[in-house]
């Protein structure tokens, strides 16, 4: 099947500045991807050049087979979901959603009552006659789904959209999306920096650090088999362990990393490894402490319950498999 | 927010605030008074008779038609021309990026920092040397100098104050430029395309000191005021067209005040 959106070696630069650094990725037909890194990794640049914001320096952009490295916005079956919404202010809500089809040379009547249809895809029926500045920034968000989708693109692309929102209404809105992506079958590329909400939402999730990608896979992959000590850090929590304290530790003579809700803390008994706890973190939903494992090494274990308190002497023990080997350097 | 204070100011504020207005308005009831005055040499106070014949009077005489006819059609032009070079302008260089952006935007609005004199003669010897005869364009071009500005800067502060994203999800959802900007640029200065408009026809409508130096034989209205307060004749002849001036200036002030004055909340919901 041929890849909704393929880059093929693709670098972009501003000046001397490289904001991605020959980027080869397919996104497949229908799923949600997320591309996911820090500010300034190049993700966004990435989004910019498939809607055609920004063009390539080198390197190719395939949309659907196509070549569309430097086809104009307006040319392309591609819509887009603003990080800022981009609602124009002086238009109501029905003639924002309506717009692309305005522009299109859509009647009317047809396109007041595709936007109608729209409004009630995103739950916000009735709301066509009032103006964006009236919204609530949930509702300004649903406005601009509607608005992007209402041209039936076979991609939509989706630029950190859930930013603005508080963690409730960031919350529903994840499932929300999600259910939407569902129900219109159209691919969606999702750019975000929260590692939480990419994990929750995609399908395959592609993690961006300095222009260059680390690692695509599903989100399990991401997060139990990190296949670079960036990911290893940037997604999840996890104790990155090196040199002699992997060989004292875990036995093994390459880096390992060790997710903290794999380590079991008990009292301190023979076996294992023995630490002191060094500091105790209420989170919640669980408890992290910060163990010191000696040889300056501090390990980061979640626990369920509050059992130790500072100073306390506990044993630390984890499966094997729990351990996970990651390469010295990007391949 | 807090109420309004009542009787907050201190009894020297007020008069001076006071003073303050009768000194900038007191002279314009001068104006309107000795539009009424019989004495026709002279400003005598008080007026020894009070008439209103110089209305009639003024009705009558041509050159006060060709001259309110010709600001007219001045001011009507070059406001067009501002609209259109001024937004142009504004459209390029706000967003975009190039080389020698910031050199040129400093020559847009150089001529209204210039004296208008050295803008008058540097016109007028540029139209001598290329053999251009004065007339009506090389007032249109003067006054051009600098109502392109005034627009230019209207259109300028709005574009800053516009997402960037507007555009982008324009093109996005379809639209090509000109759709772009018949759609969202345009309805999105609209107001400040307004207020800069009106600023520019009021600025060519009583400009004296580059016309005086563009113009040929033909006198604009302010020029033609200059020259009956020189040359006494049928004095209050002025005044009554100075009075029937003020009246008409309301016209677009109050227009203006109704059309922008939901803005304010408008633009509260822009990003």
């Amino acid at each position: 099947m041929v890849a909704a959106v393929a880059f093929d070696d693709v670098s972009c630069a501003f000046g001397p500045v490289l904001a991605v650094d020959r980027v080869s990725l397919e996104v497949r037909e229908g799923e949600f991807f997320t591309l996911l890194g820090p500010s300034g990794s190049g993700k966004t640049t990435c989004l910019r050049m498939i809607g055609g914001f920004q063009f390539p320096t080198r390197g190719r952009v395939l949309i659907h087979g196509a070549d569309a490295t430097r086809r104009p916005p307006y040319e392309r079956d591609v819509n887009t979901v603003f990080q800022d919404y981009a609602l124009f202010p002086h238009m109501n809500v029905r003639d924002n959603i309506a717009y692309g089809l305005m522009v299109r040379g859509v009647g009317k009547a047809e396109r007041y009552r595709r936007a109608d249809e729209m409004l009630e895809l995103v739950h916000l029926p009735g709301s066509g006659a009032r103006r964006p500045a009236e919204l609530s920034g949930g509702q300004r968000q649903r406005v601009a789904l509607a608005r992007a989708l209402i041209n039936r693109p076979r991609v939509l692309l989706l630029d950190e959209p859930l930013g603005a929102l508080d963690l409730k209404l960031r919350e529903s809105m994840q499932v929300e999306l999600k259910a939407l992506q569902r129900q219109v079958g159209i691919t969606f590329v999702f750019v975000t920096h929260d590692q939480q909400e990419a994990l929750s939402m995609s399908d395959r999730v592609c993690v961006f650090d300095r222009g260059r990608v680390e690692q695509t896979g599903t989100p399990e992959e991401i997060y139990d088999r990190p296949a670079t000590r960036f990911v290893a850090g940037f997604v999840g929590t996890g104790n990155l362990l090196e040199g002699a304290q992997a060989q004292r530790l875990a036995g093994v003579d390459s880096a390992v990393m060790l997710r903290a809700e794999r380590i079991a803390i008990e009292p301190r008994r023979a076996g294992g490894v023995p630490g002191v706890v060094k500091e105790v973190e209420y989170l919640g939903a669980f408890i992290r402490y910060i163990v010191d494992a000696g040889d300056g090494v501090e390990l980061l274990v979640n626990a369920a319950r509050r059992e130790f308190e500072r100073g306390a002497e506990v044993t630390l023990t984890w499966p094997e498999a729990a351990c996970h080997r990651v390469p010295e350097a990007r391949a | 927010m807090r109420s309004e204070r009542r009787g907050g100011a201190s009894r020297p504020l007020i008069a001076g605030a006071l003073a303050g207005m009768a000194f900038l308005h007191v002279p314009m009831l001068f104006i309107f008074l000795y539009a009424f005055s019989s004495e026709d040499q002279t400003y005598l106070f008080p007026p020894p008779g009070l008439t209103t014949k110089w209305f009639g009077v003024a009705w009558e005489r041509p050159d006060v038609w060709q001259a309110i006819r010709l600001s007219l059609e001045v001011a009507t032009v070059t406001t067009a021309l501002a609209l259109v070079l001024g937004t142009l302008a504004a459209l390029a260089l706000a967003r975009t990026r190039f080389f020698g952006r910031e050199a040129v935007s400093l020559l847009l609005v150089l001529p209204i920092a210039l004296p208008g004199i050295v803008t008058g003669i540097a016109l007028r010897s540029a139209y001598g040397l290329s053999g251009i005869p004065f007339g009506f364009w090389t007032i249109v071009v003067g006054h051009a100098t600098f109502c392109i500005v005034v627009v230019y800067n209207n259109a300028v502060a709005r574009l800053r104050r516009t997402s960037p994203s507007l555009v982008e999800a324009s093109m996005d959802l379809g639209a090509d430029a000109f759709q772009t900007l018949r759609y969202v640029l345009l309805p999105s200065l609209g107001t400040a395309l307004l207020a800069g408009g009106m600023l520019a026809f009021a600025l060519s409508f009583d400009e004296v000191i580059v016309t005086t130096f563009t113009a040929g034989q033909q006198t604009t209205l302010p020029i033609w005021m200059l020259q009956e307060l020189v040359r006494p004749r049928q004095r209050p002849v002025t005044n009554v067209v100075a009075v029937v001036i003020v009246a008409l200036t309301f016209i677009p002030i109050l227009a203006a005040y109704y059309l922008t004055r939901g803005e304010e909340h408008a633009s509260g919901g822009r990003l």
